[in-house]
Formats: structure tokens, C-alpha cells, sequence
């Protein structure tokens, strides 16, 4: 695996080179793709440097096309964390983020490992249905699911809709792992048969540890899924404000606020800045898991 | 023990292995699944029972309701605009990043990053950046003496202005078309650089046939991912509109005049805020088939693309 966001090593440019010429040609093409780049960075970058100015900025001064923030009003992030019902809904989010990442990882592996290692009539076709699950838009199914949890169970209105199905897979996370686990050579495998561990231990003793990378990536995928999530909360969450996640919430946040794009930016910093953060301390895994995407079977 | 005992237990243990799955996939996809099929053709408010109701909810989605077309329209747009131009830019940054020597680390990490910005947030920031009154980018293009679109308040400039944002998000696609490039033989390169090949050339006939199968899976990937998109139009036209939470107007969604509906909507504006639970689960079927197909062409392709045996 190629571990793309690291640059790599630079080749050393021999200086005591053919003619001239082709060096400044090479010169020349180091300023074109630089310039483009900073180009395509300011692109990239400059949303996220107006959005944290706006958030910076007093009301009236929100009000009007400027763009530096004159004074800087730190005191927003304040006001912000003090609306009601703001630390709820991060309350909320971290809980669904967490539960179900737990949830869904732990109850992946298992089914990961059997269609990974295991020899049984409908393998193929069971690694087809999770693939069929895993490209169907959840509002496919949305109808009956709501009527299920309102109806029959009573928990709309809770995070539990949300975080139960987490429990039983889920078919992405259990694609990308199979694609990572097919990789490790059976010999391993077998070789703990032999010794006679069973298929549980073989899996927690022998396969686990060396699939440390694949079960980062996937749980992070999977933390984001849940963080960013805003149908689920929406059909299940919404009637009751203390269940809202974040990303439910930062849209009444707006509807609240309706004025003042300085507190709702604000917020939106604060829905973005553990994504982000989360990212910097883990590049590597994430990067690796887009990579097991499919590409490479 | 036995041959047949042994077999007996192994298949236990499979079953074992597979049970959250397969009680996962019963009660969260094919009951709901069947349940939908049920429901689209009954009469169903949500409150009395559900009544027979043979085709009507059909003929009614197909004929009568309002959005379903407009609907359909706007993902056909969304499916050549946005994933050609999302495609097309990806391979662009792609290409762009292999060859940046210095500041590499930077670079990639700018590149990427937008990818990770929650959809509600992003598109909350796009909204503001793009909003006509103060947003900056109208700032900017009067200050340069360009036109000011109303974006997301404009209908022909909503899904324009989404297309945007999407591009800004490019992170998952650079990434993949990144490490495709970087697989292409060197020495082909090479050979054709001394056959005396432009980089034109070099492109047409050396990268392009190597990543072929990556366009592919980019392409189909996009147009699954068009038929889920929900969150990102929903957000723009409630915030463009001004109408957001229990403010007792309710928010038609495709605001502004259709132009941001995608069929996912569809499902929610019928089922939860019309309560005609048959009529939703048509469109839900509708987009289910959509979805079943996409993901057929993307499952049959051999070499590169996903693959169910080994």
C-alpha cells in the first residue's frame, strides 16, 4: 500500500547535466505545476478561511461584505456552546459516533473473517448481497424501518434507532475488511489450525493483529458515517431536541440565528473541527482505507 | 468424530460467524425490503389501517405527483454534470499532485481535506460563501467586474452551485486516481518519451488505457452516490429559502422551483410530510431498481472493479 499523503523522498537533480537547455525546460515546468498548485490550494483552503473569519466577526460587522474581521470576537464560540441544547447535541453525536463504531467493528470482523477464509456453499453470493446492501440508498428502506421503530418498539425520539442496527454489520465495513483480509496469506491461517486453535482464536490471535491497519480505517470510516449523518437523526431523532445529533442540530442552529451567519459559522467550525482533528492524528489509516475502496481486489 | 458430525459443526461455525449479518440482512434489508413492495400498493396514512389500493399509488407517482419528474430530470443532470466534471477534476488534481515536487505534504493535505467537512457543514459553508447579500464570492467576482449569480437562489444556478461543492470535496477521488497514476509503469513512459511521444500523446496512450479501469469505477461510484444525494440539496434550499426548523412554514423541498430535488427527497416529502406511505415506497422502489442497476454494471466489469469471487 502506498502511503499517499507523505511526500516522497525528493530525487536529487544532477546539476553536471546534458545541456542547459533541458534544464531550464525542467525549471520552467517546476513554476507551471507549482503555480497551478497554489492555485488549486487557494481553491481548497480559501472556504475554510472565510467561514473562520465570518465566525470571528461581530453581528453588525456580519452583516456587511467584509472580509477581515475587525474586531476579532472570540466571544462567539461562547455565545455558541451556551445556546441551548448545543453540548446535547455533541453529546449526542459523540455517543452515536461511538456506540456505533464499536458496534459496527465488532460485530464486522466476524462476518468479514468468514467471507474471507471460510470455504461454504453461497460464499459468493452472501458477498454479493452485502455488496447489493451496501450501494442502496437508505431511503430505499426508510418506510417500513420508521414504522418498525415508531410503531412496534416505541423509540423514535431516542438515539436507539440510530445505534441498534449497528450491532447486527454493516455491509461497507465488512466489504472493506474482506478486501483486506483475502490479502493475508492462508498460511497463516492454517498453520493455527494445525496447532489447534479454533476459528474464534484464529481470528482474535493470529488475524486480528495482523489487520490492525484495515480495522483503524474502517473504524474511522465508520465514526465519520455516524458523525455525519443527517438523514438517520432526521427521520428518527427529530421530534424530540434532546436527541438531535450535530449535524441535525448546526441547520436550527441557522433557523435560530437566522440573521447572524457569524454564530452559524461559529457552530459549523465546531461541527468540522473533530473531523479534522480526528484526520491529523490519524492520515495514515484513513488514507490507507480509501485506497481499499474496491481498487485493488 | 465423523466426517459427517465434523461437516455438521463446521457449518455451525459459519453460521455462527455470519449471524449478526444475517440477522442484520433479514430484519434491516429484506423485511423492510419486502414490507416496501407491500406498502406501495396500499393506502396507508400513517394512522388508519392500510387499505388495497391496486396500481394507484403507481400511476399516481408516474402521472400525477408534481416532483417526480422534476426529480428524475435534476439526477439526469446531476449524472452528466456533476460526475463528468467531478470525474474530469479529479483526474485533474490527480495528475496535478503527482508531479508537485516541493511542499508535497501540503499540498496533498489541502487537496484532501474539504473531503472530510461534514456535508451539513460544508454545504452551510457554501451557502454562506455563496449567499447573493454578503457572501464573499460575489464580493470577489464584483470586484473583478463579473456577474453575481444568485446560486442557491437561483434555479438555474442551484445545481451549478452544488456542483461546486462537490468539486470541492474531490479528496476521495484524488486519492484513488493518485494511486492509480503512481502504479503506471515508468518505463512506458519512457519508451515513449524516446519514441519522441508530447505529453499530450503520453497521456492518450499510455495513462489513460492504464487507469481506464479507474475512470470506470469513478464514474459508476459517482452515479451511485447521485442517487443517494439527499443531504447536500436539502441543507442548500432550507437555508437559501430561509425556512428551517418548526417555524410552521413547511419546507417544500427543491427549493428554489424544483430545481435542487433529487428522488431521495422525494421519499421523505412523501412519507413524512404528505403521509402517503404508498406513494413513498413507490419512488422508493424506483430508486431501489436504480441503485440494483448501477451497482449490476459496476459488479460485472472484470479487471480492477469489484469482485465477488476470488
Amino acid at each position: 500500500m502506498t502511503d499517499v499523503l507523505t511526500p516522497p523522498r525528493t530525487v536529487s537533480r544532477s546539476v553536471s547535466g546534458p545541456a542547459r537547455a533541458v534544464r531550464r525546460k525542467a525549471v520552467l515546468r517546476w513554476i507551471a505545476v507549482h503555480a497551478i498548485g497554489v492555485a488549486a490550494a487557494l481553491f481548497f483552503v480559501l472556504p475554510f478561511v472565510f467561514v473562520a473569519f465570518t465566525s470571528l466577526m461581530s453581528d453588525n460587522q456580519a452583516l456587511t461584505r467584509a472580509l477581515w474581521p475587525h474586531p476579532f470576537v472570540w466571544h462567539n464560540y461562547v455565545t455558541v456552546f451556551r445556546t441551548p441544547g448545543f453540548l446535547t447535541w455533541w453529546k449526542n453525536s459523540l455517543i452515536y459516533a461511538g456506540a456505533g463504531t464499536a458496534l459496527t467493528v465488532c460485530s464486522s470482523i466476524p462476518v468479514a473473517y468468514a467471507l474471507a477464509k471460510f470455504r461454504f456453499r453461497g460464499r459468493n453470493l452472501s458477498l454479493m448481497l452485502v455488496v447489493a446492501t451496501m450501494m442502496l440508498p437508505p431511503q430505499v428502506i426508510v418506510v417500513p424501518m420508521y414504522l418498525f421503530w415508531a410503531n412496534q418498539l416505541h423509540l423514535t425520539g431516542t438515539l436507539w434507532p440510530l445505534i441498534i442496527p449497528m450491532a447486527f454489520g454493516d455491509a461497507f465495513t465488512i466489504f472493506l475488511l474482506r478486501q483486506f483480509l483475502v490479502t493475508i496469506p492462508n498460511e497463516y491461517v492454517d498453520a493455527a489450525r494445525v496447532d489447534g486453535c479454533g476459528e474464534l482464536r484464529t481470528l482474535l490471535r493470529v488475524v486480528l493483529p495482523m489487520a490492525k491497519p484495515a480495522v483503524a480505517a474502517v473504524a474511522l470510516f465508520q465514526f465519520f458515517y455516524c458523525w455525519n449523518d443527517y438523514f438517520g437523526p432526521q427521520i428518527y431523532a427529530s421530534e424530540n431536541p434532546a436527541a438531535w445529533t450535530l449535524s441535525y442540530g448546526l441547520e436550527s442552529f441557522k433557523g435560530a440565528h437566522q440573521t447572524s451567519w457569524n454564530l452559524t459559522m461559529a457552530a459549523t467550525m465546531l461541527v468540522m473541527a473533530p473531523v479534522i482533528i480526528v484526520f491529523f492524528f490519524a492520515q495514515k489509516a484513513f488514507v490507507e482505507g480509501v485506497t481499499l475502496t474496491g481498487v485493488k481486489g | 468424530m465423523t466426517q459427517a458430525a465434523k461437516r455438521r459443526r463446521s457449518t455451525l461455525v459459519t453460521l455462527g460467524f455470519l449471524a449478526p449479518w444475517i440477522i442484520g440482512f433479514s430484519v434491516f434489508f429484506a423485511y423492510p425490503l419486502i414490507s416496501t413492495v407491500y406498502f406501495s400498493f396500499m393506502h396507508y396514512d400513517g394512522f388508519r389501517p392500510p387499505t388495497w389500493n391496486g396500481s394507484r399509488n403507481w400511476s399516481y407517482v408516474f402521472t400525477r405527483y408534481p416532483l417526480f419528474w422534476p426529480a428524475l430530470r435534476n439526477t439526469l443532470w446531476l449524472v452528466v454534470v456533476m460526475v463528468g466534471t467531478r470525474v474530469v477534476f479529479g483526474l485533474g488534481v490527480g495528475l496535478l499532485i503527482t508531479r508537485i515536487k516541493t511542499g508535497t505534504g501540503f499540498f496533498r493535505t489541502a487537496f484532501y481535506l474539504p473531503y472530510l467537512a461534514p456535508p451539513v457543514a460544508a454545504t452551510m459553508s457554501f451557502a454562506f460563501l455563496l449567499n447573493p447579500g454578503t457572501g464573499p464570492v460575489n464580493h470577489l467576482l464584483g470586484g473583478i467586474g463579473l456577474p453575481q449569480p444568485g446560486w442557491f437562489n437561483d434555479p438555474s444556478w442551484s445545481k451549478p452551485a452544488l456542483t461546486l461543492l462537490a468539486l470541492w470535496g474531490i479528496g476521495d477521488l484524488m486519492v484513488i486516481f493518485m494511486a492509480a497514476l503512481l502504479d503506471v509503469p515508468k518505463d512506458q513512459y519512457e519508451a515513449a518519451e524516446l519514441d519522441g511521444a508530447g505529453p499530450w500523446q503520453r497521456f492518450r496512450y499510455i495513462t489513460l488505457p492504464n487507469i481506464s479501469p479507474i475512470v470506470v469505477f469513478a464514474v459508476v461510484t459517482g452515479v451511485i452516490q447521485t442517487m443517494q444525494y439527499y443531504t447536500q440539496p436539502i441543507v442548500a434550499g432550507k437555508v437559501a429559502s430561509g425556512i428551517i426548523g418548526n417555524s410552521g412554514q413547511q419546507f417544500e423541498p427543491g427549493y428554489p422551483q424544483q430545481s435542487t430535488l433529487t428522488l431521495p427527497q422525494l421519499v421523505y416529502n412523501l412519507a413524512f410530510q404528505r403521509f402517503d406511505t404508498g406513494s413513498a415506497c413507490v419512488v422508493a422502489l424506483v430508486l431501489f431498481a436504480l441503485a440494483m442497476a448501477c451497482t449490476a454494471l459496476l459488479m460485472r466489469r472484470r479487471g480492477g472493479l469489484i469482485q465477488a469471487g476470488d
